[in-house]
């Protein structure tokens, strides 16, 4: 689900985070404040020449990322039909996938480290001020590692649910799913203590 | 303290990876998904404060251009999408649904946690998804709050589910509810 950094080295590896998330957020905000499908079709053109520009294996992994969103499109693009507004579904689809594959775009030629690493300076003045923000730090990239973990999960809950019924399993997955999440939460909570606590060695509260 | 961290970030994570179940999508850009049914589990099994960083930590990350929103949607395009204010209620929902868990005493944990995500997860969240829409949309707050009503029948049934998996949870491991706990040690009032 989440498209870690591209094993493919493109030159957008070595810019700087900062510099990339900014230009996502322009290009985001732009995105939402242009109306015309032209502009939105051309922009989904250019990103896609970006993900076909490193060559065939970067643009499959892009393309592989961008998978989840496709019943998402189709959902999209059915009510509109029906609702028998083809062109705002159109601008609304074009725009989603467009913002879903910049998004992947800078997460695939953007490491983990440089990511934690720009959180680390833009939170700098509120370490000062005493806060605790290196937390984060270590936060961040356990959501990232788990989100993935949980999804695989949840799949594998709901296939040995389909091995025994032919109902839906719904949301009966979910109080396994929960139980898994926190007995995750307490040994990854012990392997913490075990390397010296969130706050290092010489941070202990 | 190192699992208060774990449990933020894994609870984070299961907002997100709720927000991956297959949904289904009616107008004006709003999705129903389970991924409030994490926000509203969150606030339930971690309290107020634990609850809301989760959410919080769970919105970083999408700022931070990661599609952890339901429908693979993220970066900071979904902080101006006309959902913007119910994303941004997220942390805010938790905190009131943690709230209501810690501040009323009721002997069930189940029937808490379920009237607590409905305070939370439906009435403080829909203020602040309704506003939201109000804005991009550019519409009445009336007209906003009817336009978003239609999802409000699927966020009681996620609030009936969060009391269930609370109450199942209560029993299977007690020593998770901090809140339930404290309930059963102090012998407060309960009703």
């Amino acid at each position: 689900m989440i498209s870690l950094t591209s094993p493919v080295e493109t030159r957008a590896h070595r810019w700087p985070a900062g510099l990339k998330l900014g230009g996502l957020c322009l290009a985001s905000t732009a995105l939402f404040l242009v109306g015309d499908i032209a502009i939105h079709a051309a922009a989904l053109g250019a990103v896609l020449a970006l993900y076909a520009a490193p060559g065939p294996v970067f643009l499959r992994a892009g393309l592989r990322s961008l998978r989840v969103v496709l019943p998402f499109v189709a959902v999209l693009l059915g009510w509109h039909a029906i609702a028998g507004d083809m062109r705002m579904g159109l601008l609304v689809t074009l725009r989603m996938v467009t913002l879903v594959a910049l998004a992947n775009l800078v997460t695939m030629t953007t490491g983990l480290e440089d990511l934690v690493d720009l959180i680390r300076r833009l939170t700098a003045p509120l370490r000062r001020l005493g806060l605790p923000t290196q937390l984060l730090e270590i936060a961040i990239p356990l959501v990232i590692r788990f989100t993935p973990v949980l999804v695989a999960r949840a799949e594998t809950l709901a296939e040995a649910w389909r091995a025994r019924s032919r109902r839906r399993p719904g949301w009966r997955l979910i109080l396994p799913l929960t139980l898994q999440a926190l007995d995750d939460a307490d040994h990854v909570g012990e392997a913490l203590r075990a390397r010296g606590g969130p706050l290092g060695p010489h941070g202990q509260e | 303290m190192e699992r208060n961290i774990a449990q933020i970030a894994l609870f984070a994570a299961m907002i997100a990876a709720l927000g991956l179940v297959p949904q289904i999508t009616l107008g004006f850009g709003v999705p129903i998904t389970a991924q409030t049914l994490g926000v509203m589990l969150a606030g339930a099994v971690l309290g107020a404060r634990r609850g809301a960083a989760a959410a919080a930590l769970f919105l970083l990350l999408v700022a931070l251009g990661l599609p952890l929103l339901a429908g693979g949607r993220g970066g900071l395009g979904a902080f101006v999408a006309p959902t913007a204010g119910f994303a941004l209620g997220f942390p805010v929902a938790a905190f009131a649904t943690g709230l209501f868990v810690e501040h009323v005493r009721l002997r069930s944990a189940g029937l808490a946690a379920g009237l607590g995500a409905v305070f939370g997860g439906i009435v403080v969240l829909y203020v602040f998804g309704a506003t939201g829409l109000a804005i991009v949309a550019r519409k009445s707050l009336l007209e906003a709050f009817t336009l978003v009503a239609v999802f409000i029948p699927g966020d009681l049934l996620k609030a009936a589910i969060t009391g269930m998996l609370v109450q199942a949870l209560a029993r299977l491991r007690p020593q998770t509810l901090a809140w339930h706990r404290q309930a059963a040690g102090t012998g407060d009032l309960r009703l």
